[in-house]
């Protein structure tokens, strides 16, 4: 079977993130090749205990080393469909590379992440049809969300003859991988090539501008129940909601922003205009607050991150902040903010107070004192504080159930739902992990749901029995 | 400082390392910065008929992340007029009077040979070596490793040569025989001077596989050429053993050629038998410049070894070449993993797994997972070693193999393949034996294993 090659429309010109420089560009061949070389190739090797979608790291590795990338990008792809974004965005630092046995000699680990972006790059560039879709099963399945969790599960069940219908409620697919990886890792049109490649994969289709609602009222929305009635399966790939708020004095208005939705803005925006942006503030611990600290100082911004506790306890990657650090920004620990200060409307501080004894901190930290009070000036604050759960759309479909932090409960060997015929993963249901979990869970739910479509002829209309779900 | 001058059949040369000839010893410019660099002497370009080269000549044999592991040619002697080479020979030859300058020569007739030794001694150089070896291009016309495989054709001729020539006579061998002695006892019968070994090894590089034309490719085809480079070292010092080792040809000054690349290498084949080292290969990869390592290298290995002179060392393993059927039946070694040095790679239990005895063992396993595994022994003692994953990558203490000791057989397979220098070492272990040979046990009849054809034969007629 062969088909036309799918374009999604471009990403339009004049964004910002296109002003950035990869940080890990792709290998030529001769490099790629001297550094699989330098792989051991170990025997049950640790890199690939240590990678969420267990890819055979070895492997994939030797057959770089040996000329062949078109083997190494199967090995790859075949354990993870997203294997080029994984190699742009996965912490390898925390992953496969943080367990290569170089680093109990000393050495210098194998760039795997790097050498995982060469094979299938390259691999894909030369010939797409790396894999054959098995015959169509006449099984139709709904995904709703496109970002990775839904286009992995997608592509999974596409290769073994089932349709796909992603609804995506953005015009923009492909959720995180598209408009929230930092551009110096990956840019928003490789994500959208690597999403090209997979509804290339077989019957895929993506219906983007269109969401999914309780009751349906008019173009652009379709709901649940018809989902469940057109479809043999659900799977929700919902990813997270709107950026959390601080509540502070001053929050309101211009010039403060949601750090998810600040990044979005940077990589396919081309409206969003920061010349007058000399010093920002970013306020949080985790990893989007470094993500957006990291790409602010990139671009030539003054950056402070304000977090609550101390420089131990933040909860994103040390190798993150060195990379935020080496970019420009710099760190205020043990501090909370206490009010957006503005003049005539327009931002001007964060004023921020010192963060009293870390031992009796609630969740939202510990309450400000009045004394030792200090000013940050800024032209933007962006707050990175988390992100609400899409919790509407999930309690839409009937049986379905979430847990007190508002997370879908799935069973964790199938990613089924409460509903028999929904599964779940990504996002939604971890609460916010890295793409390559969105794979592997992605991938747990498009077996389970291939085995289960497979074994039943009917296209029930209510829930059926289940198992019992558990928290993930 | 130790001596590194050497005296070579009665050619003096400062030190042992001779450019082999070949393209680093083409033109006079170039050996003379040869000398200019540090090294001892010249064998060059060998002179003979004119010929004409092809286009391409080279071929490459990569390994893993390391260039030029071994080389191929197909490149056949000096392609420049002989006066010019005669002229520039003399030259250098005036320049460097304490130089060792060897003139190769390879013609086709006695009167050719009378010819030729005539002139290329008449630039004054030291000696000759006749090149016998060459195995593209010029045995096809009868000359070169024609020559080195048909021992009474090379006896014949180099006896001409000591007959024309009045400096020493090097007979150079191919290694592209059944039995170097064979060609070795001709020149020892010639009354040849020396011997110089090895030329290059008959080979083929490898196919271009789109073109499907093999390597180096000449247009649309190729042929075989002669391998050389550290690939084809252990071969050398096979056969330079072989004659080290005879009662007669022993005697005979060896220069060693194949695979020499620096200090070390040069020191191994002067332990077994060779006076001087001829280079080639390592030169045409880095340039002159490598003799300042071979020459300091061998002169404090010389010093640290409390030896004065390159002669002492000349053949000091010889004698501890010998016979499989020599070797001490009960000598016993068993692999020792250090837990403290071992990243966890595991390639030592992969390969004894699938390579050797399987008597190495991962940690934390059942005698189920063992057997299922692939054991069919397992160790009688467990060691106490951790066996729970460390999370935090550190280090790898779950993943350190260990060796059932019993079951060793000392093979060494483990300790080549562990990445990790000293990680793996053979521990010499007392077998409880005394030392017995194979020839020994012919001598007293018990040169038969149960089991074996014999014994079966034995069985059945009693």
């Amino acid at each position: 079977m062969t088909r036309a090659p799918i374009r999604l429309s471009a990403l339009p010109s004049g964004r910002i993130e296109e002003r950035f420089e990869d940080k890990s560009p792709r290998y030529t061949d001769a490099e790629a090749v001297a550094e699989a070389n330098r792989c051991l190739y170990c025997v049950d090797a640790p890199c690939v205990k240590a990678c969420p979608t267990a890819i055979d790291i070895p492997t994939f590795i030797r057959k770089i080393a040996a000329g062949q990338v078109k083997g190494a990008a199967r090995t790859i792809l075949t354990a993870n469909l997203l294997g080029q974004s994984c190699g742009q965005a996965c912490p390898v630092e925390v992953l496969c590379v943080g367990d290569c046995v170089y680093n109990a000699w000393g050495r210098e680990p194998i760039a795997i992440g790097r050498l995982q972006r060469y094979a299938v790059e390259s691999a894909l560039a030369r010939d797409p049809a790396i894999f054959r879709a098995k015959p169509p099963t006449g099984k139709s399945v709904a995904l709703v969300g496109a970002g990775p969790a839904s286009i992995a599960a997608a592509g999974y069940l596409a290769l073994e003859g089932h349709r796909a219908v992603i609804f995506e409620r953005k015009a923009i697919p492909g959720g995180l991988n598209t408009l929230g990886i930092a551009p110096y890792k990956m840019k928003g049109h490789e994500a959208l090539r690597e999403l090209e490649w997979v509804l290339s994969l077989g019957d895929v289709e993506l219906r983007a501008g269109v969401s999914v609602v309780a009751q349906a009222a008019g173009p652009g929305e379709v709901s649940a129940r018809d989902l469940l009635a057109e479809h043999d399966a659900v799977f929700l790939g919902l990813g997270l909601g709107a950026d959390a708020r601080l509540a502070l004095r001053g929050e309101d208005g211009d010039g403060v922003v949601g750090a998810t939705a600040f990044i979005e803005r940077l990589k396919a925006d081309p409206g969003l205009d920061l010349a007058g942006v000399r010093r920002a503030v970013v306020i949080g611990g985790g990893n989007t607050a470094l993500d957006v600290a990291h790409e602010l100082a990139l671009l030539g911004v003054d950056v402070a991150v304000v977090y609550r506790r101390s420089e131990a306890e933040m909860s994103g990657y040390a190798h993150e902040l060195e990379g935020a650090r080496v970019a420009g920004a710099r760190l205020v620990e043990n501090r909370v903010p206490v009010e957006v200060v503005r003049e005539g409307g327009k931002v001007v501080a964060l004023r921020i107070a010192p963060a009293d004894a870390p031992a009796d901190m609630g969740a939202r930290g510990p309450a400000p004192g009045p004394a030792e009070e200090e000013l940050l000036p800024a032209d933007l604050v962006a707050v990175a504080i988390g992100q609400s759960r899409a919790t509407q759309v999930a309690l839409a479909f009937e049986g379905v159930v979430l847990d007190a932090r508002g997370r879908v409960v799935v069973d964790p060997a199938t990613h089924r739902t409460g509903n028999p015929r929904v599964y779940s993963g990504g996002d939604c249901v971890n609460g916010g992990k890295e793409v390559v979990n969105a794979v592997a869970e992605a991938k747990i739910a498009a077996r389970a749901m291939h085995e289960a479509m497979m074994t039943t002829t009917a296209r029930a209309g209510g829930a059926a029995p289940g198992p019992s779900p558990q928290g993930s | 400082m130790a001596d590194l001058s050497i005296d070579f059949a009665g050619i003096k040369s400062p030190n042992p390392f001779w450019l082999a000839s070949a393209p680093p010893t083409n033109t006079g410019d170039q050996v003379r910065r040869a000398f200019d660099a540090g090294w001892g002497g010249a064998v060059w370009k060998t002179l003979g008929n004119p010929i004409v080269n092809v286009s391409s000549r080279f071929g490459g044999i990569d390994y893993g992340n390391t260039r030029l592991m071994g080389l191929n040619n197909v490149e056949l002697i000096t392609d420049r007029p002989l006066d010019v080479n005669l002229k520039e020979m003399r030259e250098i030859k005036r320049r460097y009077p304490s130089h060792a300058l060897i003139a190769s020569l390879m013609v086709e007739t006695k009167d050719e040979w009378r010819e030729i030794i005539r002139k290329a001694e008449d630039t004054g150089a030291d000696g000759l070596e006749l090149n016998f070896g060459c195995p593209h291009g010029m045995c096809e016309r009868g000359m070169g490793s024609a020559v080195g495989n048909e021992p009474a054709v090379l006896q014949e001729i180099a006896r001409w040569a000591v007959e024309f020539a009045t400096t020493p006579v090097i007979v150079k061998l191919t290694p592209n025989v059944g039995d170097i002695l064979e060609p070795g006892e001709a020149v020892l019968r010639s009354g040849a001077h020396g011997v110089s070994l090895i030329n290059t090894v008959k080979s083929l590089m490898g196919v271009d596989l789109e073109r499907m034309v093999p390597l180096p490719r000449v247009g649309g085809a190729s042929t075989n050429g002669g391998y050389c480079g550290p690939a084809v070292k252990p071969i050398a010092l096979h056969l330079l053993s072989q004659l080290a080792r005879h009662p007669g040809v022993g005697r005979l000054p060896i220069s060693g050629i194949g695979g020499i690349s620096n200090s070390r290498d040069a020191a191994e084949f002067i332990a077994l038998g060779a006076t001087s080292v001829q280079v080639c290969t390592a030169v045409m990869h880095y340039g002159y410049r490598i003799v300042e390592e071979m020459i300091e290298g061998l002169s404090d290995w010389l010093d640290d070894h409390g030896m004065r002179s390159v002669n002492e060392l000349r053949g000091r393993a010889i004698p501890q070449v010998q016979e499989w059927g020599e070797l001490d039946l009960s000598y016993r070694v068993v692999a020792d993993i250090s837990a403290d040095k071992c990243i966890g790679c595991q390639l030592c239990y992969v390969a004894c797994m699938d390579g050797a005895h399987q008597c190495i063992h991962l940690p934390g396993r059942t005698e189920a997972e063992a057997r299922a595994a692939g054991h069919t022994h397992l160790p009688k003692v467990l060691p106490d070693r951790a066996v729970t994953a460390d999370p935090s990558g550190e280090a790898a203490p779950s993943r350190v193999p260990f060796v059932d000791e019993e079951e060793c057989i000392g093979c060494n397979l483990c300790a080549l393949v562990c990445p990790v220098p000293g990680c793996i070492t053979m521990r010499e272990v007392p077998s409880g034996k005394p030392p017995e040979t194979w020839n020994d046990r012919v001598q007293k009849g018990t040169d038969f294993v149960p089991g074996g054809l014999e014994s079966t034969a034995r069985a059945r007629s009693s």
